[in-house]
């Protein structure tokens, strides 16, 4: 390793890691500069499943098809247009034919996971999950040559004109290199910007107190922050992320997947005032779960519990954590500290509002309330079969979508002035895309295109082409 | 942070039931924890059939508990793929855990049940097993044909030991072998609750069931599958890179017992069936399936060997080493003397060879249900168990999917 790099690459997760590579291939000397520990490292990529895939027909593990327009009108649907089309397009395309490289470097791919048949046709899982993609992009980094540091946090860099200069480290060390790709994450778990972003609320709380964090404790937003402060244009609503309602007993950091809780939409939710406030069965749950963190967060005490009976038991994913547990609905408030009058009351006239009909959780079927302020309008039946459970939520935060703006070369900008040699990717720039909202899989397709996208121009930046993918990038921007 | 798991629900009914308060341990309560992690996490189920066996189960009960040990390989993929390993707060490690299981399924299961105490000491067991052995051939030897060193007899074995007390020997402890293992994995198979719908399947569909799992079943053992980490490119030994030199490694070796075995049989027919007797020529059946097998067996258990004392801590339950090792070691011995007999056969060494070579072998079978060999009979019964459950409609039904 020469000691000023061609290419820096900061951050050590799965966008980090597609631009390190695919500057590596164009010939560039390429350093990584990973802040966690190697047991830690990949940042929010060592809890993700899956990839968004756009697809015509049948692959491998991909069933049926899953047209672009399909993809853009799904985009469309959860960021209630708060996205960027041409963009937006891009990652898409780029989806569909980025897997043959990931699979050059030793990800592999699995069918879908028992009860995750509803992404089948749309998302390609990793075998093993995000931890064995993230470690066979290291080890394929490695056996090329790549330079990886780790316990490495940047805290800074030097700009000139928009220009990368340097970057300096936590230590003081400074790091020249010809180019540099910013790929370390949103400020997810920088728990005192949360605070600040979420400011107070009307009955005086700070919201963002009650948080939990689903990823990595390492998304600190340091040189989010910095960039920010260096008067780079920036993209995204800082109270806007990918936030889930998940088991609040779960860990602060790190808790990933298995903390969601996902028999919300089998019973009913209600607040700390013993409450409903949502309806339930508004569609199905993956296409659901997403906004829940946020209906939670604005509940008081940033705190529900979901609400089931023994019918639901065995028809959703197996919670991580036990539930409450009661033969009667009067001894489940009180176990859970509700107030019990109005528990019952609520569960009372729920369950007296439940029309008649067929269940079926497979589809949306004709169980539903009438006559209640929160209608439940799919998959409602009476609770009242015991045993009863209860578990409880908080919202949790997976990433944050405050971020740089970038154009299709993921160039950082300064007044609409793009950077030369400055490139971002990742969560760092995922708000591009994703102005609000979620939907399962999308983070690792805009990662993955502007990781590969990033690393490519920050090579070509330093003087070196890649030899093969500009004919994918061209499909991929065409349209 | 709260416990992950309240408590091991009791096991489904069984006929003969094992006293299953032996199996509730801290080992199993581990499993049971983890299992519920993973079962909520799944990323791993196309490493192997543990996971697939576990997305079967909402908790998990002692039985089930040793049921999934038995069916991991410890490949170790899930390990490194882990979100939840240490340093991780909830300190998944799924092979450890299993690994941790599996000998005390081993001596759980044993017949009689006090010899399965053999188990908590395995490197006595061995030891007194071989020095037994080698007594007992040295003694007899010289009992029955005055020395060890003689005037060269041709390889003729059976001018030390007659054929007919051999085969009585070897085939009554042999015997003896397969009726403990019998017990054992009825036992074993009887207290792994179903995980299918309760409505049984018809008899017909059961037997066509049957036949296509055992056919698979023994599809997996012959091609090892689950040392190939779901994708085929192999499991991990002490990184998260991919290798297949342990599932080579373990079937040279599989394969050199089964050709050692063979070698045996085909002795056993050619003395009974047609009256020809040893000592057989180098180029005959008995003698090249024996000397590829016997070779098989030097380079299989020294590999595995060489893997097991690179394997890292984490990766295993360090407290079987002696068992892991007493057994990889023996079945060197066996082949290394065995060899050494062939060459010495006709020299006037061969009693002693003869004598030492018998012993280990007795050595070997004696521990047969009562060491290492006891993976086989387990993890097979687990894969057959596996085979037939994932053809049987499932009871869980997770909607919306």
């Amino acid at each position: 390793m020469q000691e000023t790099p061609d290419v820096l690459v900061i951050g050590g997760g799965n966008a980090a890691l597609c631009a390190a590579l695919m500057a590596r291939e164009a010939g560039a000397s390429v350093l990584v500069l990973e802040s966690a520990p190697q047991s830690w490292r990949g940042g929010n990529s060592m809890h993700v499943r899956n990839l968004r895939c756009m697809h015509d027909a049948p692959q491998d593990v991909l069933v049926e098809a899953y047209p672009e327009e399909e993809y853009w009108q799904d985009l469309l649907k959860v960021t209630g247009g708060l996205t960027n089309e041409a963009l937006a397009r891009l990652v898409i395309r780029h989806s569909s034919r980025c897997r043959p490289w990931m699979r050059r470097h030793g990800v592999h791919f699995q069918p879908p996971l028992s009860g995750a048949l509803h992404v089948a046709r749309t998302n390609a899982f990793f075998m093993g999950g995000g931890k064995a993609l993230v470690n066979a992009y290291y080890r394929s980094a490695g056996e090329l040559g790549v330079a990886i540091r780790y316990e490495t946090p940047v805290k800074s860099l030097e700009l000139k004109d928009g220009r990368f200069i340097a970057a300096i480290t936590e230590g003081g060390e400074r790091i020249a290199a010809r180019s540099c790709v910013l790929a370390c994450g949103g400020f997810e778990s920088n728990l005192e910007w949360q605070r600040e972003a979420w400011g107070q609320n009307e009955r005086g709380e700070w919201p963002a107190e009650n948080f939990l964090i689903r990823g990595t404790r390492f998304n600190q937003g340091v040189l989010l922050k910095f960039m920010l402060d260096a008067g780079v244009d920036a993209i995204g609503d800082p109270t806007q992320a990918h936030c889930v309602a998940i088991d609040a007993r779960a860990p602060l950091y790190d808790g990933g997947i298995c903390t969601r809780i996902d028999c919300v939409s089998l019973g009913v939710v209600v607040n700390r005032e013993a409450r409903r406030f949502y309806d339930e069965g508004e569609d199905f749950w993956p296409k659901r779960y997403a906004i829940w963190g946020r209906l939670v967060a604005q509940q008081p005490g940033q705190t529900a519990w979901s609400i089931i009976d023994r019918k639901a038991v065995g028809r959703f994913m197996p919670p991580v954590f036990p539930g409450t547990r009661a033969d009667t609905l009067e001894e489940l408030a009180q176990k859970i500290g509700l107030d019990v009058a109005t528990f019952t009351a609520t569960l009372d006239a729920y369950n007296a509002a439940c029309r008649p009909g067929t269940f079926d959780h497979t589809v949306l079927d004709d169980c539903r309330t009438e006559g209640l302020a929160a209608a439940k309008t799919h998959w409602a039946q009476p609770i009242d079969a015991a045993p009863f459970f209860a578990y409880p939520l908080k919202p949790g935060i997976t990433f944050t979508y405050l971020g740089l703006k970038t154009d299709h070369t993921a160039a950082a900008r300064f007044k609409d002035v793009p950077s030369e040699n400055l490139f971002a990717a990742g969560e760092m720039m995922a708000g591009n895309v994703l102005g609000k909202g979620y939907t399962a899989g999308v983070g690792m397709s805009i990662g993955t295109a502007f990781g590969r996208i990033a690393g490519v121009n920050a090579a070509a930046s330093a003087g070196f082409t890649h030899p093969e993918f500009k004919e994918e990038l061209a499909y991929a921007a065409a349209h | 942070m709260p416990p992950l798991t309240e408590t091991i629900a009791a096991p489904a009914c069984t006929t003969a039931p094992t006293d299953l308060t032996a199996l509730l341990g801290a080992e199993e309560q581990e499993v049971a924890r983890v299992m519920q992690i993973c079962n909520a996490c799944r990323y791993c189920e196309g490493f192997c059939a543990v996971f697939p066996a576990m997305t079967r189960r909402l908790e998990f009960s002692a039985a089930d508990t040793h049921y999934l040990a038995n069916l991991c390989h410890n490949c170790g993929a899930c390990l490194y793929a882990c979100q939840y390993a240490p340093p991780h707060e909830f300190a998944v490690n799924v092979p450890q855990a299993m690994a941790r299981v599996r000998p005390r399924t081993y001596q759980a299961y044993a017949w009689p049940k006090a010899l399965g105490e053999l188990y908590r000491r395995q490197g006595l067991t061995m030891a007194l097993a071989l020095a037994g052995g080698l007594a007992l051939f040295l003694v007899l030897a010289l009992a029955m044909s005055g020395h060890l060193v003689h005037a060269p007899l041709a390889g003729n074995f059976y001018a030390i030991f007659p054929h007919n007390f051999l085969a009585v020997v070897f085939g009554a402890v042999f015997l003896y072998a397969i009726a403990a293992f019998a017990i054992g994995a009825g036992r074993f198979w009887r207290d792994v609750s179903p995980a299918h719908e309760s409505v049984p399947p018809t008899a017909t569909e059961l037997a066509k069931t049957r036949r296509s799992a055992a056919a698979e079943t023994v599809y997996d053992i012959a091609v090892l599958r689950y040392l190939g980490g779901g994708h085929g490119v192999g499991c991990n030994e002490d990184d998260d890179r991919f290798t297949l030199v342990r599932r080579w490694f373990h079937q040279i070796t599989m394969y050199g017992f089964l050709l050692c075995f063979a070698a045996t049989s085909v002795a056993t027919l050619y003395h009974y069936l047609f009256a020809y007797e040893a000592p057989y020529p180098w180029l005959s059946w008995p003698v090249v399936l024996g000397t590829v097998g016997g070779i098989g067996l030097l380079i299989g258990p020294a590999g595995l060997l060489w893997l097991n004392l690179r394997r890292h801590e984490e990766r295993s339950d360090t407290a079987q080493r002696p068992m892991d090792l007493g057994f990889i070691a023996l079945l060197f011995i066996i082949s290394i003397t065995g060899l050494a007999l062939l060459v010495l056969r006709d020299t006037r060494f061969m009693a002693l060879w003869l004598a030492i070579h018998l012993g280990c072998v007795m050595a070997l079978f004696l521990t047969l249900p009562y060491g290492k060999f006891a993976h086989a009979v387990y993890r097979a019964a687990a894969l057959f168990k596996h085979a037939l459950e994932k053809r049987l409609p499932n009871r869980i039904s997770l909607g919306g999917d």
